[in-house]
């Protein structure tokens, strides 16, 4: 990013150099706008307004008082510093600045999305220095269906005292880092109102095949499916040609649907007469698939993506990703040539006919 | 998947009424119980039904191709090439329809042994394949004017004076004879031949296809072929032929003319009398040979007609090629697009491969396989279409003077007699004709023909189960291994469709997918290829098989379903090259199927849904 270093930035201006910035989460939503990639609108909130909120509320020292050398196995005493911690910064006032740009930006991203207090995701995007391990980014919060500007403020607010939490503050007494230099930045993102969701792998997970692409899908969000509660639809499409191989209807007996008065996301069962639809239509398939390819090409390797179908949006523009992350089982497996050592095309050929074909 | 089950081959049982039919077929072809060794063995082996080469039972005639290439594959593995796991292809025949098994090497150290001459002698060929093919094509045109040139005598009722005059010694009956003789020879020569490269060319592809499969264990056999698609290959000029008489009628403006009708001796009646007519028809003629030598069938049966037999079907294409090119159309094959493709897919999916190693294998058998692939194709024109037009042809003027002499009614019964018999008669005819009395094959034939002709039609009525004997777990024979595909899921789902009562409750089911796309139409059966005139724009062609004399239908269709065929059949090759979808080998499709219901056709999966 250039310039001054801004308290909020929308999606599409971050990139992957502005991780110190936005965090990792942010700029990756922010590289796969850029690489053509139909991602939910939302903006971020910068590691510099995060600065901004400790230095004028005057919590760093505080907080180094709370839990330096905090013994990081005596989960009581890491406990109660992290309630008190995360007390002293949710009772702290945002600067005016900083509530006023976030309250800018929630309106025109309402404005964009032509609902009024358009429902959010808010979620905390953690900066390299404190990502030693993806389990440790997971720690993290992640608040569904927030309106409104007071509730988005607020979250903002829970998601950077999440940076105190009991095991945060155990793993950086350990590792020696230093409480002061961490920070955060937090995600505001339009939710994606699914009616169908899942996640897609640009490899077959069932073999590794690279030339290949899986995609789960259920009705609703795509809780269901990443939490592996039902059986979704599977299907398997070809990575080089884009044409659908094999389809698996499952029969799906729940799903998360929002619940209209809340505004909430709600476990609720599925109609009988759906459970054994198809939950994706083909063309959407088709399209998510090509999304898959896109979105892999731009990181270079095989990418394990949550995706949705937003049933407020028109068809054509209504396929949305999520996420995006490297995949890990195979990619982390070292592949052996399946050459075998064999040199020429009559070696080759020769093993191939003593091996034959195998029929049953 | 669970086991399939086939019964034993001595347990399928005669079909009532052609008791004694075994002796329409070489004696070695049926399955025996009286002979216990023979018997132990066919009972331990397993036996396919080989219905991509005979869809129909084989008329006694027929039956020579049969032996041909009995002879010519198991030789080339067995004794030529040294093929390691696998000797030759052992034949069979129940109530007409033939049987085929692969015969393993079982000892370990006879297959190693068998290694070292394979490496040596099929690397010869790998090595030296594009001089030793150019060599192959002169020995098959040289095969093929031979029998071109060979002339069946009529046996004169006084010989020439100058058999007297110039000493000759020989008569015609002795000359007829050798004719046939000969005739039979060039055709089992021309078989020799056929199998010079095919198992060799069959290995090196379905090695491409192992390696593939290994890297990318969801790749499609389809993807594979087309990686060594849009090749040019011989098998496509008959139909460029058409396309250019097309083109040569328009520019000398005697199109209308031409598409008046497709009785030939009339257009020469009414074309003679201008020079661009005059000029058409020298065109025409000389297209004629040998393009026009293309069989209406796959060539292995005698009632494969070609066109040179019936001019009406290249007529009747060059029809539908002049109202194309009245309406805009540029008869262009879509090579090009085809080659982009072909080169799209090939580099995606080698782009996808992550060690340098299998790429540059990748690259090595790709490079094989391109090399032999348009033999794989060529072969076709050759042997099943150009030879075997000619051959027919032969045989039906032997047949003649057999008909002549009262033996036969009719020429086309003479192909209910076996090679040898036809000699026997032949030497029945040439010394009644000699002595001047009456054969005694006019008493004894009709009579035995009669009967054949009842048990072919029982035959053909039949169903013969799929395979017999226990299936194996693997098979390593490569002229199988194409031919069969690479599961015995088809054959199941042949023997599936079999245990159905009425093909009308079928409302779908499978084949191999040979192009892939989907697309939904009415459907347009036609048995033979006279039958395509009646095939409308956007229809789906449903047919036994295709051969290159079907080429004209591919512009008019959205797609194509067989009875019979792989990956690398016609219709398979020529829809990819179209980019429509086809589905092969359905075994049924023509019995299940009638014209004018709607069919989904998946040619991703293979799947033919009857929507109504």
């Amino acid at each position: 990013m250039k310039g001054n270093a801004p308290l909020v930035c929308w999606f599409q201006e971050c990139r992957k150099e502005d991780v110190p910035l936005v965090g990792g989460k942010n700029s990756s939503l922010g590289e796969l706008i850029n690489a053509g990639i139909r991602v939910p609108p939302g903006f971020a909130l910068t590691t510099h307004a995060y600065r901004q909120f400790i230095e004028q509320g005057k919590l760093s020292e505080k907080l180094m008082g709370l839990c330096d050398g905090i013994d990081d196995t005596d989960m009581q005493a890491l406990e109660a510093a992290s309630v008190e911690a995360r007390r002293l910064i949710e009772e702290t006032d945002l600067t005016y600045e900083l509530e006023d740009s976030v309250a800018e930006y929630y309106r025109k991203l309402s404005n964009y999305c032509c609902m009024p207090a358009t429902p959010v995701a808010v979620r905390s995007s953690a900066t390299a220095e404190d990502l030693p391990d993806a389990s440790f980014a997971g720690q993290q919060d992640t608040y569904l269906w927030i309106r409104g500007v007071d509730d988005v403020l607020n979250r903002v607010k829970t998601c950077i005292s999440s940076l105190y939490t009991a095991r945060a503050i155990a793993y950086r007494n350990k590792n020696k880092f230093k409480h002061h230099e961490v920070a955060i930045s937090v995600g505001i993102q339009k939710m994606a109102n699914s009616w169908t969701a899942g996640v897609m792998f640009t490899l077959n997970p069932s073999n590794g095949d690279r030339s290949s692409i899986v995609i789960d899908s259920n009705f609703g969000f795509g809780e269901s499916v990443v939490s592996g509660e039902v059986t979704p639809d599977q299907f398997l499409v070809n990575k080089v040609s884009e044409e659908i191989m094999a389809r698996t209807i499952s029969c799906k007996e729940v799903c998360y649907t929002v619940d209209p008065i809340t505004q909430t996301s709600i476990r609720s069962e599925v109609p009988a007469e759906r459970q054994e639809v198809q939950s994706l239509l083909d063309h959407e398939i088709e399209e998510l698939a090509r999304m898959g390819k896109l979105i892999e090409k731009h990181y270079g390797r095989p990418m394990d993506v949550e995706w949705a179908v937003d049933k407020t949006v028109p068809s054509g523009g209504n396929i949305f990703i999520l996420q995006a992350r490297p995949e890990t089982v195979w990619s982390a497996r070292k592949t052996d040539p399946v050459s075998g050592g064999r040199k020429s095309a009559l070696e080759h050929i020769v093993n191939s006919v003593m091996t034959g074909k195998r029929l049953q | 998947m669970a086991k399939v089950q086939f019964p034993n081959p001595h347990d399928v049982e005669t079909i009532p009424g052609t008791e004694g039919w075994e002796r329409m077929y070489p004696y070695q072809y049926p399955f025996v119980t009286d002979d216990p060794e023979r018997k132990a063995y066919e009972e331990n082996a397993f036996w396919f039904y080989d219905g991509l080469h005979y869809p129909e039972p084989l008329y006694p005639f027929d039956t020579i191709w049969d032996e041909a290439w009995f002879l010519a594959l198991s030789q080339y593995n067995t004794r030529i090439f040294s093929v390691p796991p696998v000797f030759g292809v052992d034949h069979r025949m129940i109530n007409g329809y033939l049987y085929i098994t692969p015969v393993p090497v079982k000892d370990p150290e006879v297959i190693q042994s068998r290694i070292a001459h394979f490496m040596e002698r099929a690397g010869y060929y790998y090595e030296n394949w594009n001089a030793l093919e150019a060599k192959w094509e002169q020995k098959m045109k040289q095969t093929i004017a031979d029998l071109e040139a060979l002339e069946i005598p009529k046996l004169p009722e006084m010989e020439d004076l100058s058999v007297v005059k110039e000493g000759l010694g020989e008569s015609t009956g002795y000359k007829l004879l050798k004719a046939y003789d000969n005739v039979i020879d060039l055709g089992i020569r021309c078989w020799q031949y056929h199998f010079e490269f095919l198992n060799l060319g069959y290995a090196a592809y379905v090695t491409f296809l192992d390696f593939c499969q290994k890297i990318f264990p969801d790749i499609p056999p389809q993807r594979v072929t087309q990686m060594i698609s849009g090749i040019d290959v011989i098998m496509y000029q008959p139909d460029e032929e058409l396309k250019n008489l097309a083109r040569r009628a328009v520019d000398l403006g005697v199109d209308a003319e031409v598409r008046k009708g497709t009785d030939y001796e009339a257009l020469k009646a009414s074309l003679g009398g201008s020079d661009a007519g005059k000029q058409w028809l020298a065109a025409f003629e000389k297209a004629r040979y040998p393009w026009f030598n293309v069989s209406t069938g796959t060539g292995w049966y005698h009632h494969d007609r070609s066109w040179n037999d019936d001019l009406s079907v290249p007529l009747s294409s060059i029809g539908i090629y002049i109202d194309k090119l009245h309406e805009g159309n540029s008869l262009e094959r879509p090579m090009e697009a085809v080659q982009q493709e072909r080169d799209r897919i090939t580099a995606e999916y080698r782009n996808l491969i992550s060690t340098d190693e299998d790429r540059a294998t990748f690259d090595q058998l790709l490079g094989t396989a391109k090399t032999v692939f348009p033999y794989v194709e060529n072969h076709l024109f050759y042997v099943e279409h150009w030879f075997h037009s000619v051959f027919w042809n032969k045989i039906r003027e032997v047949a003649e003077i057999v008909k002549e002499f009262g033996i036969i009614e009719d020429v086309e019964d003479i192909w209910y007699l076996k090679r040898g018999e036809i000699r026997d008669v032949l030497w029945d005819v040439v010394t009644a004709w000699a002595t001047n009395v009456k054969p005694r094959g006019t008493y004894t034939w009709p009579k035995e023909i009669d009967w054949r002709r009842g048990v072919m039609k029982k035959f053909q009525e039949w169903s013969p189960p799929p395979a017999v004997g226990p299936a194996p777990d693997v098979i390593q024979e490569p002229f199988t291994v194409v031919l069969w595909g690479v599961t015995n899921e088809s054959l199941k789902s042949w023997s599936d469709i079999q245990n159905v009562a009425n093909l009308d409750d079928i409302d779908s089911f499978k084949g191999f997918p040979g192009s892939p796309g989907s697309v939904e139409g009415k459907a347009r059966v036609c048995r033979t290829v006279a039958d395509i005139g009646q095939l409308e724009e956007g229809e789906i062609l449903v047919a036994p098989t295709t051969s290159p004399s079907w080429a004209p239908v591919f512009i008019k269709i959205k797609a194509c379903v067989t009875d019979v065929g792989g990956v690398m059949s016609h219709a398979a090759i020529v829809c990819r090259e179209y980019g429509m979808p086809a589905i092969v080998g359905t075994g049924h499709a023509t019995k299940i199927i009638k014209t004018g219901q709607m069919l989904k056709v998946n040619g991703t999966t293979g799947e033919v849904t009857i929507v109504k």
